[in-house]
């Protein structure tokens, strides 16, 4: 198979790279770009563990095609913290211990910061469908919900 | 395998035409990328039809709501005319799959995917929706109940693509409702589907329905059994009981790990009943 050429932004960046017509972005993200916090679990969209934000939505990036990355605006994990200084949402998962074996957890940043961009004052509820399709098989998931109020409320500049 | 990205319609109708081995059309992929994780699944090329213009617009005209066939499904709850206009159509559509499908999927997808159990399709056929197909012979229309012909199987020709979902202009003191059972309370599958659009006059007589069944039968059903039963009434209960039954007489199911034969046929008369009422709701009756 011939492969494709493929121009994206990523993390702010502007990368290139080649993949073949069958490759996921996942593939893509984690085998030739070595951006390895996107995870596969399920590889059929339903655990979220390779979720990733593209023009504004949050995707399993197992059901991208990496050629459908032309042109496109990526977010991964890797692009979350400030340097050194984490994004308030990783702050608050380790504060209120909200994983176990961590396969999880990206996925999970990622689809609770798509959330706060839409809904910066998420119910209980809200939370938790909006969450739905991030499986955790450690944590019952409590800590997770708990983690994501406690950092909206950190973002929205209330305190505690 | 070749992945093509057209930019015009014309282009991908006479890739797919050209085609020797299996071909498939590329919109949201939340079911393609998951039949290609199967091995027994052969490709010799894939369209993707998202560059195509138009693709993932919803554009509200005087005839109704062209919805491009690259819209995801998250965009429909977005668009308030939309969703003031057909509230069922976009409550089915917003129940498929997690919010990361929602951000790829389409309803012109869930639509040729030809699951028997598609959230979007009553919907859809309740409201009499429409399909515009490009083809290598030009561009047709068909109504969304001629799509689907049995589980996975549709009438679309080699080469034709379904371009945009139509849906008809809103009267007055309309209203439309979508409920599914599924055993969970999220991504999950319909055991049974039911849709409900109708209008009112003035005093809540309702003057015109339709219902449409999902994972019943090995297609989408329009039971105008059921639609008779509740026009001409104000949905007092007498009429609700000849809905239900209407609907429960209708359904055709498959007994499965999801649900037996008798708990489908019972709980199509159930949802039916609830559809009707919150869509009388919506179209204003009290």
């Amino acid at each position: 198979m011939a492969s494709i050429a493929v121009s994206t932004t990523i993390n702010d960046d502007d990368v290139e790279f080649l993949c073949q017509p069958d490759e996921t972005l996942l593939d893509v993200l984690r085998n030739r770009l070595g951006l390895m916090g996107a995870k596969e679990g399920c590889g059929t969209g339903d655990c979220g563990a390779c979720s990733a934000i593209m023009d504004g939505r949050v995707v399993c990036s197992c059901l991208v095609l990496g050629a459908e990355a032309q042109g496109r605006t990526i977010e991964t994990i890797e692009g979350m913290a400030d340097g050194g200084e984490l994004h308030p949402l990783q702050r608050k998962f380790i504060e209120h211990a909200a994983l176990q074996c961590g396969i999880c957890t990206p996925g999970f940043l990622i689809a609770a910061k798509a959330l706060l961009e839409v809904n910066p004052d998420p119910s209980e509820t809200e939370i938790r469908f909006w969450l739905a399709g991030n499986l955790c098989r450690c944590t019952g998931y409590d800590k997770i919900v708990r983690a994501v109020q406690d950092a909206a409320r950190e973002m929205r500049g209330e305190t505690a | 395998m070749r992945y093509e990205r057209p930019q015009t319609l014309e282009d991908a109708a006479a890739l797919l035409a050209a085609a020797d081995a299996p071909a498939f059309v590329l919109a949201g992929g939340t079911d393609l990328l998951v039949r290609m994780q199967n091995d027994n699944f052969e490709a010799d090329l894939i369209v993707d039809i998202k560059s195509i213009a138009g693709m993932g617009d919803i554009v509200q005209s005087d005839a109704g709501f062209v919805i491009g066939a690259a819209v995801p499904c998250a965009a429909l709850s977005e668009d308030a005319a939309l969703v003031a206009a057909w509230p069922g159509v976009v409550e089915a559509a917003n129940l498929i799959g997690s919010t990361q499908i929602q951000g790829r999927c389409t309803v012109a997808g869930n639509l040729c995917n030809a699951s028997p159990a598609a959230d979007s399709v009553p919907a859809l056929v309740a409201a009499d929706a429409r399909v515009r197909i490009a083809g290598p012979n030009g561009t047709r229309e068909a109504a969304v109940i001629d799509i689907p012909t049995g589980p996975g199987k549709t009438s679309l020709a080699k080469g034709e693509i379904i371009e945009a979902v139509l849906l008809p202009k809103r009267a007055a003191q309309a209203g439309d409702a979508y409920l599914r059972f599924i055993p969970r309370t999220e991504m999950d599958i319909a055991v049974v589907g039911v849709s409900v659009n109708l209008t009112l006059d003035a005093g809540g007589t309702v003057t015109s329905a339709r219902v449409a069944l999902g994972a019943v039968g090995p297609t989408v059903m329009l039971v105008d059994a059921a639609a008779e039963a509740i026009i001409g009434t104000s949905l007092d209960d007498a009429a609700l009981d000849a809905l239900a039954a209407a609907c429960s007489a209708a359904s055709t199911p498959i007994d499965d790990k999801r649900g037996t034969v008798a708990f489908r046929t019972k709980v199509a008369g159930v949802l039916a009943r609830r559809a009707a009422q919150t869509a009388y709701t919506r179209a204003g009756g009290k």
